[in-house]
């Protein structure tokens, strides 16, 4: 960069960095220990706080949890989109490809950003440049990291508008964003974050901002375009529904840090988390007709106030006293793949469990009906 | 597992005729003219009613200040009408009167355009180039640099400009057209670097800039190909303000005999020169020149509020 002046707003990691040996070959994306606080005026919120999961090459992750539980947060340390200050990434390792990426140069990560992994965003009407055609912009992201001619970065990004179901894509590639419909720019994001055949796409909230009808046509399109080209997808959302459709494992997020995760069948058929139990049991169906909704009693904890032990307890139903004076760490689930940050898992739960499991069983096949 | 599927995605189901429906409606779309943002905003300031008539007078203006000179019923040191003492009222021989001197107004006039133009637009060219360099650089490199940068912002607004005025007459030797330029664009500047510093800091945190950031596109393409454009709209209607509040303000201080030499015919002087019209009723020697002024400055706010709405993107006029 010739300027003046650094315009490089994301400090560079430190180069001393300590980090633990590089996860199996097959493992694409692995979060270690994930510590993301933002320090604001009233002290620091740690926004994630301890985050670990996994992601092999080709599978797809779903990232679920309520607004502000730190899903977004998570994904854009992963992108190390994150702006410091107020931002900082205290501790942990995230592992791409064989490399741990928070050690990086920030002038590597952006090579990585867009050709290795790429993020659609939620905002498809504000998130592609108002001034430029919407074909110069997916040629733009060819040419950050492809040495070819600008023609052929236009071609590519004819070619990207096509393979994202977009008709005409040639005349297409000429329009503003400001002339496309929601759902036609979160295809056009689509085609650019796929521009230069990825390994990962992280796909933040992408429906949330379309209407319905638009949703299901974008997550089908998402699903259909990570299986032609087997990139990885994490998907973050906080619709449950989203995650059923579209991936195979998923990860639900609370406060913070990850509670449980598994298979999708496993974790929406079989919880094992009193949270993710109040989410399902919190989706309204048709045989709760007439029914008051049933929410998760309690708020979100305050950041600045975490309660003492599990984050959770002060909304659990099924919360004792370990729960106010140890926090449970994310251990397997016996039985079946999976993990679960609860003492449920204990042998010692004794009768809480069995109250636990007839609750999910009842919800779970309440669901099915 | 059917049935959990169905509980749960009740929305999330493909129809193909609604895919068909957004796909045909993209068609139509196509079907239309596809311009480019130029083209665009060009078609919007035409159909803007109030920025054409502006465009024609300005032009007009513009035109008899480069050829009028050439075709002046007289030469400006001329004194065709000295008839008689206090000068003629406009007549066929001098469609705007003459002056106390006898020098026929409309000469005066049109020799004084292309200053009062001139002193305007370089002006405001000087403050433009300043501001939008300081600007960017302060809103793209933030911290310590940005902290600086609109310090000395900041000094410049403390600067009294009519004092500057009256040291830079003292120093370049009074009626120097050029330090006038110089002294409205130096001291102007800091306004347009508010801006174009403001522009940056909203656009920088924008889920364009995030997004393009996420594709790895450099910060230097970043901050020149993404955020530049984008903060232009807004400057360029401030810099065609600033222009006409540069021509009023040539004649304001000409007017207090501190601008261009009282010997150089300029709307200011000639306004300057009119001050016994008060006592005198010889209401032709301020009015010409006051209409010119007015007419100028009007016009080109018109054409900026016309680019003000042009160059916003999202407007669809």
């Amino acid at each position: 960069m010739n300027t003046l002046v650094d315009l490089e707003p994301v400090t560079p990691a430190p180069k001393d960095r300590v980090v633990g040996p590089p996860p199996e070959p097959d493992v694409l994306l692995e979060v270690r220990g994930l510590k993301t606080h933002f320090h604001v005026m009233d002290g620091t919120v740690p926004a994630v706080d301890g985050v670990d999961f996994q992601l092999k090459r080709g599978e797809t992750l779903g990232l679920v949890g309520e607004s502000g539980c730190g899903k977004s947060v998570t994904s854009l340390s992963i992108m190390r989109l994150i702006d410091i200050p107020p931002g900082e990434i205290v501790a942990g390792e995230i592992w791409f490809d064989g490399r741990e990426i928070l050690s990086m140069p920030m002038s590597e990560m952006r090579r990585i950003r867009g050709a290795d992994m790429s993020m659609i965003f939620q905002e498809p009407m504000t998130s592609l440049n108002p001034v430029f055609p919407v074909g110069n912009q997916i040629a733009e992201a060819v040419k950050a990291h492809r040495n070819v001619s600008s023609k052929a970065a236009t071609a590519r990004a004819v070619e990207m508008l096509a393979a994202v179901g977009i008709a005409s894509p040639t005349k297409m590639a000429k329009r503003y964003p400001h002339e496309l419909s929601g759902g036609m720019r979160q295809r056009v994001m689509i085609a650019m974050a796929l521009s230069c055949d990825p390994m990962l796409v992280i796909a933040d909230e992408p429906t949330t901002a379309l209407d319905v009808t638009i949703q299901a046509q974008i997550l089908e399109l998402i699903k259909s375009m990570q299986e032609r080209t087997g990139a990885a997808l994490l998907l973050i959302t906080h619709d449950l529904a989203v995650v059923a459709e579209t991936v195979q494992h998923m990860a639900v997020m609370y406060a913070g840090r990850i509670v449980e995760s598994g298979t999708v069948d496993d974790v929406l058929l079989r919880p094992q988390h009193p949270y993710t139990l109040g989410l399902l049991n919190s989706i309204p169906a048709l045989h709760k007709r007439g029914r008051q909704l049933d929410v998760i009693k309690g708020v979100v904890p305050n950041p600045f106030h975490m309660p003492p032990g599990c984050k959770f307890q002060p909304r659990c139903p099924y919360a004792w006293d370990r729960c106010k004076n140890e926090e449970p760490q994310l251990v397997a689930i016996a039985g079946r793949e999976g993990l679960s940050r609860c003492f449920l898992q204990d042998p010692g739960a004794g009768a809480r469990r069995v109250e636990f499991d007839r609750a999910a069983v009842g919800t779970v096949s309440g669901e099915a009906v | 597992m059917t049935s959990r599927t169905d509980g749960i995605t009740g929305a999330a189901v493909v129809s193909p005729a609604m895919e068909n429906e957004d796909l045909e409606e993209a068609d139509v779309e196509v079907a239309l003219e596809s311009l480019n943002q130029w083209q665009l905003a060009t078609r919007r300031f035409l159909r803007h009613r109030m920025a054409l008539v502006g465009l024609t007078l300005l032009a007009i203006i513009v035109l008899i200040a480069i050829i009028g000179p050439i075709v002046a019923p007289y030469n400006p040191i001329d004194i065709p009408g000295a008839k008689e003492q206090g000068g003629d009222p406009p007549s066929l021989a001098h469609i705007m009167g003459t002056d106390d001197a006898g020098r026929d107004v409309y000469t005066n006039i049109v020799n004084g355009a292309h200053i009062s133009l001139a002193v305007g637009f370089f002006s405001t060219v000087i403050a433009g180039i300043i501001g939008v360099i300081v600007g960017a650089i302060a809103g793209a490199a933030g911290g310590l640099v940005d902290n600086l940068l609109m310090r000395v912002v900041d000094v410049t607004f403390a600067v009294p400009l009519l004092f500057l005025i009256l040291v830079a007459a003292v120093f370049f030797g009074q009626g120097s057209v050029l330090a006038l330029i110089l002294v409205f664009g130096l001291l102007q500047w800091g306004l347009i670097a508010r801006l174009v510093r403001a522009q940056f800091l909203s656009l920088r945190e924008s889920d364009f800039v995030e997004a393009a950031r996420a594709v790895g596109v450099s910060e230097s393409r970043i901050t020149f190909r993404h955020i530049l454009p984008n903060a232009l709209g807004p400057v360029i209607v401030v810099l065609t303000l600033l222009m006409a509040s540069n021509i009023v303000l040539e004649a304001f201080v000409s007017f207090l005999n501190f601008g261009v030499s009282a010997t150089d015919a300029t709307w200011g002087n000639a306004l300057s020169n009119a001050q016994p019209a008060m006592g005198n009723g010889n209401w032709w020697w301020a009015f010409f020149p006051g209409m010119c002024i007015a007419m100028t400055v009007i016009s080109i706010n018109f054409i900026g509020d016309g680019l003000r709405d042009a160059l916003d993107p999202r407007s669809r006029l």
